[in-house]
């Protein structure tokens, strides 16, 4: 633990040396805030809430969170970086970890940064505050879900670009298995049991309970196991894939 | 304990290739181990598998007495390694870089300050200390490879070409350096440059096709050399006939021969090479003076550490 959280300080403070985190920030601020006022209706709406913002955060994260993600692993096997960080006497669950903490971070700190809106709300109208913490904090979830997703795919290939558009695909799937297209797939021939479990792997289902402000046990166990589950694999990805 | 690195029948297979076949070896305390080899020999995956970042298909690494496969962090906390280029995080500075590792490797306090102050004065890194590392010519980025191997003041050291890309100063400055730090270490350097062995090995390993096909101190392998120990007579050209004739009889001579493009204008110079290696000069000198040879310059010469290495690295 001690060597996970050195790891996350030392990615931390790489994104804020490199004009990523800086060029990432400045798009999620300004496409937020576009989204939310144009596309959201935010002002023509009249109700004191966030729900025109978090909204489209699902379809926001999926572009934004793999190309933050694309590089977490594919960087370090391209440079050669990982076989200095994988011989050092931390062991690779303390990388994983680390490293998709300082992102996962990094995104949180992103999402603070729209507080500018909370003040807005709050001086326009009289909000549900509650409701508005549970939209952070289902759509920070989200976020780490996306993300622990993207570092599996990133795991995979020393490529980048292949990185970005893997991790894409791979959280759009993830994002609209509850939607009446995917269910159509699985519908007629799976039980239905099966069927509910791929509706349940929605992020859009379970990040549209939390911001709606019923933070249920449930969605905070989805994505905390999601994120889990991905991490371990991420390990198992990188040990397989180092000398390759 | 004195041997601190013990490499039992390491094998490693990509696919059909096998690129390290059972490679077994100890590096005692106090000794500095050249591992030579052309390009693609299996000298950087076999260092692999010792530091434990690839698992060995058969055949077990023991670093200090700690199994790296069993207990890979224990191992990996008593070894320094520099990995094939010197990777390192291209937008930190060494000072930042360095104090990661210390953290990491659980240096605090007063130990680390004099730690990173030890190794900044050793390879003279304090102009670079606070600029990017992507930033630093080639030699200050191996330089502080070294620097982040040697940082804890580890017992064993591999180092996998760490004079690779350096101009011959600077490839002189961590020789040198190297043999500063020995005496209470052992250290494995892999380098398919010669001269390296000689500057600074106490013993060399030459791998080939992922197998060791010699192992011994420089000398030794000079000794295999096929002219080792080869007298070389330069006499005028128009005594050739007459000198092959006397030398070619003198007891112990294998065979004798001109050589290409020695000697001066009108001069020749044979080679006289003794069956099993043994030093015949004082019977060339005893035959060339019973025949009353012209004889104006009759020296022995040393086995080369690159003729032997050609032989057999070629032959597989
Ligand atoms: N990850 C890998 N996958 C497939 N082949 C590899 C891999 N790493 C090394 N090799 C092959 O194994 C052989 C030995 O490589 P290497 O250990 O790097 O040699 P050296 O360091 O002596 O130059 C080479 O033929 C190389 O192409
Ligand atoms: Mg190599």
């Amino acid at each position: 633990m001690r060597t996970a959280l050195l790891v996350t300080r030392r990615e931390l403070e790489a994104y804020f040396t490199s004009p990523l985190a800086y060029v990432f920030i400045i798009i999620f601020l300004a496409l937020g805030g576009a989204l939310t006022f144009y596309l959201g209706g935010f002002f023509e709406r009249g109700r004191a809430d966030l729900a025109a913002f978090f909204v489209f955060h699902p379809w926001l994260y999926l572009f934004l969170i793999p190309a933050l993600g694309m590089r977490l692993w594919a960087e370090e096997r391209k440079s050669g970086t990982l076989e200095f960080l994988l011989t050092l006497p931390l062991g690779t669950t303390a990388a994983v970890v680390g490293k998709f903490l300082a992102a996962w971070l990094f995104a949180g700190i992103a999402l603070l940064l729209t507080f500018p809106l909370w003040i807005t709300v709050n001086w326009l109208g009289d909000p549900d505050n509650g409701a508005i913490a549970a939209g952070y904090l289902g759509s920070w979830l989200m976020a780490g879900g996306f993300l622990a997703l993207s570092g599996v795919v990133s795991a995979l290939t020393k490529n980048q670009v292949i990185a970005f558009v893997g991790a894409t695909a791979l959280c759009f799937l993830f994002m609209v298995s509850g939607l009446p297209l995917v269910q159509g797939v699985f519908q007629g021939w799976a039980p239905a049991a099966l069927v509910d479990v791929v509706a349940s792997f929605s992020f859009l289902t379970n990040f549209d309970a939390i911001q709606n402000g019923v933070v249920d046990g449930r969605h905070l166990v989805f994505f905390g196991s999601l994120i889990v589950a991905a991490l371990a694999i991420n390990v198992a990805v990188v040990e397989l894939n180092k000398g390759a | 304990m004195d041997v601190l690195l013990d490499v039992e029948g390491l094998t490693k297979q990509f696919g059909a290739l096998t690129a390290v076949d059972d490679v077994s070896f100890r590096v005692r305390r106090g000794e500095v181990v050249g591992f030579l080899g052309p390009n693609g020999a299996g000298k950087s995956t076999t260092m692999r598998m010792i530091t434990g970042y690839l698992p060995a298909d058969a055949g077990r690494a023991e670093l200090c007495g700690v199994d790296v496969q069993r207990e890979p962090e224990r191992a990996r906390a008593k070894l320094g390694y520099l990995p094939e280029g010197a990777p390192a995080y291209g937008e930190m500075t060494p000072l930042g870089l360095l104090t990661f590792v210390a953290q990491v490797r659980g240096l605090s306090g007063r130990e680390r300050e004099q730690r990173l102050r030890e190794v900044r004065e050793r390879l003279r890194l304090d102009s670079v200390w606070r600029r990017p590392i992507e930033a630093l010519s080639k030699g200050f980025k191996r330089r502080v490879g070294v620097a982040q191997a040697i940082l804890h003041d580890p017992e064993l050291l591999v180092l996998d070409e760490p004079t690779d890309g350096l101009d011959p100063n600077q490839k002189f400055e961590v020789r040198r350096f190297l043999k500063d730090i020995a005496a209470d270490k052992a250290i494995l350097v892999s380098t398919h440059i010669l001269e390296e062995v000689d500057a600074i090995c106490d013993r060399a390993i030459i791998v080939a096709n992922g197998r060791i096909v010699a192992d011994g101190t420089p000398s030794s392998l000079e000794a295999r050399a096929v002219d080792h120990n080869v007298v070389a007579v330069t006499l005028p050209a128009d005594a050739h006939e007459r000198a092959l004739a006397a030398l070619e009889d003198a007891e112990g001579v294998a065979e004798v021969r001109a050589a290409n493009d020695e000697g001066g204008e009108g001069e020749i110079v044979l080679l006289v090479r003794p069956a099993h290696g043994t030093d015949v000069l004082a019977r060339v000198h005893e035959a060339s003076r019973a025949a009353d040879l012209p004889v104006r310059e009759i020296t022995r010469r040393r086995g080369r550490l690159d003729d032997i290495f050609r032989t057999l690295t070629s032959a597989a």
